[in-house]
């Protein structure tokens, strides 16, 4: 009884926001690359409520059902970022080398025009992760692109699988070794960070279980981060770990093996192609940069090739931003693995639609058009791997949150006529491409390594 | 005794092919010269449109485009039926051999210390060898213009072709004297200066500059009276050298400037100063069009793929920004201003094609009118007998993801489509041994 009553206020809270965010939408005539199903022509999708229920020719939705032309159109999932920072008032929490108990969903920020802006290129969820500063960073969150809305929570993709942020490499150990001065400061320490936090989180299970089968009198201590820690032990939690070169990817691997964890995604990767057949050996999976490298020395041995060689080796493969700059069109970084390594169009359009959707496990939810899934749809002028498409509608649960003839020049939702130092222009910072290093800069000037600073001041990527 | 020099010759051959193979993984295979003739391909002129023809490569040069062409006994042929013939791309704006790995200081030379430095040569610094170079290649840019950054005068930039083992072999004819104009109008909300700070700081700045050029045009006119009494300079003053040519007007001043005020303001100086501009950025120079147009102002602008500087500007204005321009009838180059991935020029000049510019005024924004801009149009910028031969072959429009660059060519040379991406990719795709 006592739980019907909870479960029935808390669905009469949830109703408005069902209500406002889920739409019906009929789209009529349009090339349906539907991804995992081939592609239709000259065919319809009607979505009701905010998920596709029909598929098919000649649809008929009821009276008063907003109608959509696609004709000449192509029409194709909502695109997925596995790794962005929109949205999002914080990126590094870099206080320590393992932060596991914050979360980046506690910092979401809906009225960023990076939303609008990343909708005007058709992706409609993106994986707004913390930073790459600590070898366990926060927990990340899966947004839907809901541009409009103003309370962060409608941001969040409700049921979305924890996800959580780790890192290898230069930035944990330029952030804490160097800038520091402690440990880790080079990857044999990052490697020990691992061991160490998995190893007290077992500790820590093991005597949170002892205490409930009264084994032991006192309970204790809480522990969020250890918590967090637990959670991914349990198989509760998807790693995505920001990594580049092979050795480090390796020594992931075999950490995670040793702890019996499976769910790893690896990020950026750029040396993934060097061990593709042990990656999908180990059933991690690859969300890379289309063609970024060279802006540091851990990415000096890469190729543009990378997500070509990851996917004819089985690796599940990704094309993500990490860039205000990049989520704006990646349907165009999608197309350059038919430059460099020949992909076919499925294969292409995989890389941002399902695929990052099986990295962020929402695959059963999202990332082709497949009657049950929810309606996140983005139509484009021409196909969408041309160099010359444009993104014309963007779908977001049904409703249209992106339309190029319905465009105000300007799409802030925050602006505030008394602020007598309003500006409009960016932070010079928010315009370099972003930025997995954001925040650490501003935190570090607090300690005394100026020079670091200036030198992190003058990187155009930080990734 | 034979047999031991058997041995060492055996020895020897063993070492000599080992090292080779393992040289061979190192390295980009060599260039081939001409002549080539370059049969029956359509031929993107740029400057006289487009047509099927054959194209005679001799030396350095196009030596002829047309049909029966009369070729000399050596001559290599490629089939070019069904291909397509472009002029190679030239970026505007890039720090490419100056860059190598940009979080590694001392791999960067695009940056010495000193706000009035205008006499550092990039083309001091260029490195042939710089990774970077193969793999922009491969996407049809052949020349770059590569230029110093960040301070008020940081140097002068240099027009390279990407080919070449010295910087003297790569020289493409250019140079350009770089400044940064001073920005002085807020600069976003977190900048908490008051209206009245603002000004101060904007006077300052441009005192700055004007202090600079009243000193430049008075050591031009005592270096023009030394001249004509034939009389030494008294002192050593390389920055105002490397002015000289600028203030006599024999030299264009290359601006680094984007927001509309800051373009406003460096429209009234170069008038007010009398000096021949190009604007280089210019992000919001489709805000101020008819004032760039009106004042002959020469725009290099991007990259295209650039987050628009405001929260209020529409999302596609960097996209529409070179057309704008264009449209307004000015001269308009587009770069990259990148290093590692000027290889996305194209891409870039695209992007704007699509957005309202057309991919035919979009090509000459990425061959001829930099060319003119250079002031190098003659030997440069598009296919026409007598200039440089430094064109690509390929199976469709460049600008296309799905197709592919087969050939290059610059000053002649025949130069391979390898690069450490390919070499990674040909090693990597099945790995030996794999699993």
């Amino acid at each position: 009884m006592n739980t019907r009553i909870i479960y029935t206020t808390l669905l009469c809270f949830l109703l408005p926001f069902i209500g406002f965010n889920q739409g019906s939408i009929l789209i009529k005539n349009g090339t349906i690359l539907t991804v995992t199903k081939g592609t239709l022509q000259n065919a319809d999708i009607f979505m009701e409520n905010g998920k596709i229920t029909d598929i098919g020719k000649n649809l008929k939705a009821p009276v008063g059902t907003k109608t959509v032309d696609a004709t000449g159109m192509f029409v194709m999932p909502g695109i997925i970022d596995a790794h962005s920072h929109i949205a999002i008032d914080a990126v590094n929490e870099a206080t320590s080398p393992n932060t596991a108990d914050v979360n980046v969903g506690d910092a979401l920020n809906p009225l960023d025009v990076a939303i609008y802006r990343a909708l005007a290129g058709g992706v409609t969820i993106s994986h707004a992760m913390h930073g790459s500063a600590n070898a366990i960073g926060g927990q990340c969150e899966t947004i839907k692109h809901r541009y409009g809305v103003v309370n962060p929570e409608e941001l969040r993709m409700v049921g979305a699988p924890r996800t959580i942020k780790f890192a290898l490499g230069e930035n944990p150990v330029r952030v804490h070794g160097e800038g520091n001065k402690i440990s880790p400061a080079t990857r044999m320490g990052v490697e020990q960070v691992f061991r160490q936090a998995f190893s007290e989180a077992k500790l820590y299970m093991k005597a949170w279980d002892e205490y409930k089968k009264g084994l032991i009198l006192n309970s204790p201590m809480y522990n969020r981060r250890l918590e967090t820690i637990a959670d991914i032990l349990k198989g509760n939690i998807i790693i995505h770990c920001h990594s580049y070169r092979a050795d480090e990817i390796l020594m992931l691997m075999n950490v995670l093996k040793d702890f019996g964890i499976e769910k790893i995604c690896f990020q950026h990767v750029n040396e993934g192609f060097k061990v593709a057949p042990e990656l999908a050996a180990f059933g991690a999976s690859a969300s890379v940069f289309s063609d970024w490298w060279a802006y540091k020395f851990e990415v000096y041995y890469s190729t543009a090739y990378n997500a070509a060689i990851l996917t004819r080796n089985g690796v599940v493969t990704s094309i993500n931003s990490d860039s205000d700059e990049l989520i704006r069109h990646l349907y165009l970084e999608a197309a350059k693995t038919q430059r460099y390594g020949d992909l076919n169009d499925d294969e292409a359009l995989a890389l941002i639609t399902i695929n990052p959707a099986k990295q962020l496990g929402i695959d059963h939810r999202v990332g082709s058009i497949e009657i049950g899934k929810e309606g996140d749809i983005a139509i484009f002028d021409k196909h969408p791997l041309s160099v010359y498409t444009i993104p014309q509608m963007t779908i977001v649960d049904g409703i249209i949150r992106f339309d190029i003839n319905n465009d105000a020049p300007d799409m802030r939702l925050d602006v505030n006529p008394e602020d007598k130092f309003a500006s409009d222009y960016l932070e010079e910072a928010l315009l370099k491409e972003d930025n997995c290093l954001q925040g650490v800069s501003e935190w570090l000037l607090q300690s005394d390594h100026a020079s670091y600073l200036r030198f992190i001041y003058s990187q155009r990527h930080s990734h | 005794m034979l047999y031991k020099i058997q041995k060492f010759s055996q020895v020897l051959i063993f070492f000599c092919v080992f090292l080779t193979q393992n040289m061979s993984a190192q390295q980009i295979k060599k260039a081939v010269s001409g002549p080539f003739l370059l049969k029956n391909g359509t031929v993107h002129s740029v400057t006289n449109g487009n047509f099927i023809a054959d194209i005679l490569i001799q030396g350095d040069k196009i030596v002829s485009v047309g049909k029966n062409i009369v070729t000399p006994s050596n001559t290599q042929e490629i089939d070019c039926t069904g291909k397509h013939i472009y002029p190679g791309f030239i970026d505007g704006g890039t720090r490419l051999g100056l860059a190598e790995i940009e979080s590694i200081s001392v791999t960067n030379d695009f940056h010495e210390l000193g706000d009035f430095i205008p006499h550092m040569k990039a083309l001091t610094a260029i490195n042939p060898n710089s990774v970077s170079i193969p793999v922009t290649r491969v996407n049809g840019v052949t020349t770059v213009f590569s230029k110093p950054e960040r301070s008020t005068f940081p140097g002068t930039g240099a027009l390279i072709d990407l080919f070449g083992y010295t910087p003297e072999q790569m020289y493409a004819g250019a140079e350009g004297v770089m400044m940064t104009f001073p920005s002085t109008g807020r600069r976003g909300r977190f900048d908490r200066r008051s209206d009245e700070d603002i000004k101060k700081d904007s006077e300052k700045a441009m005192q700055k500059i004007n202090d600079i050029w009243t000193k430049a045009k008075l050591y031009a006119t005592i270096d023009s009276a030394l001249a004509v009494e034939k009389k030494p300079k008294s002192s050593y003053n390389p920055q105002m050298d490397a002015l000289l040519p600028v203030v006599r007007k024999e030299a264009k001043l290359f601006i680094e400037v984007n927001k509309k005020d800051d373009i406003e303001l460096a429209v009234k100086w170069v008038k007010e100063n009398g000096i021949r501009a190009v604007f280089t950025g210019v992000a919001e120079g489709s805000r101020v069009t008819s004032l760039l147009k009106e004042n002959n102002i020469e725009v290099i602008t991007g990259p295209v793929l650039r987050v628009p500087g405001r929260g209020s500007a529409p999302f596609d204005e960097s996209y529409r920004n070179a057309s704008e321009m264009v449209k307004a009838g000015i001269l308009v180059a587009i770069r990259t201003n990148d290093a590692e991935n000027v290889r996305n020029l194209p891409f870039n000049a695209a992007y704007a094609a699509s957005f309202g510019l057309g991919i035919e005024e979009a090509l000459k924004c990425i061959t001829i009118n930099p060319a003119k801009i250079f002031g190098v149009d003659k030997t440069y910028g598009s296919i026409e007998q007598g200039k440089t031969a430094n064109l690509f072959i390929s199976n469709g429009d460049p600008f296309e993801l799905k197709t592919r660059i087969e050939y290059l060519f610059i000053r002649g040379w025949n130069v391979p489509m390898e690069s450490r991406h390919t070499l990674l990719y040909d090693e990597f795709i099945e790995r030996n041994p794999g699993k």
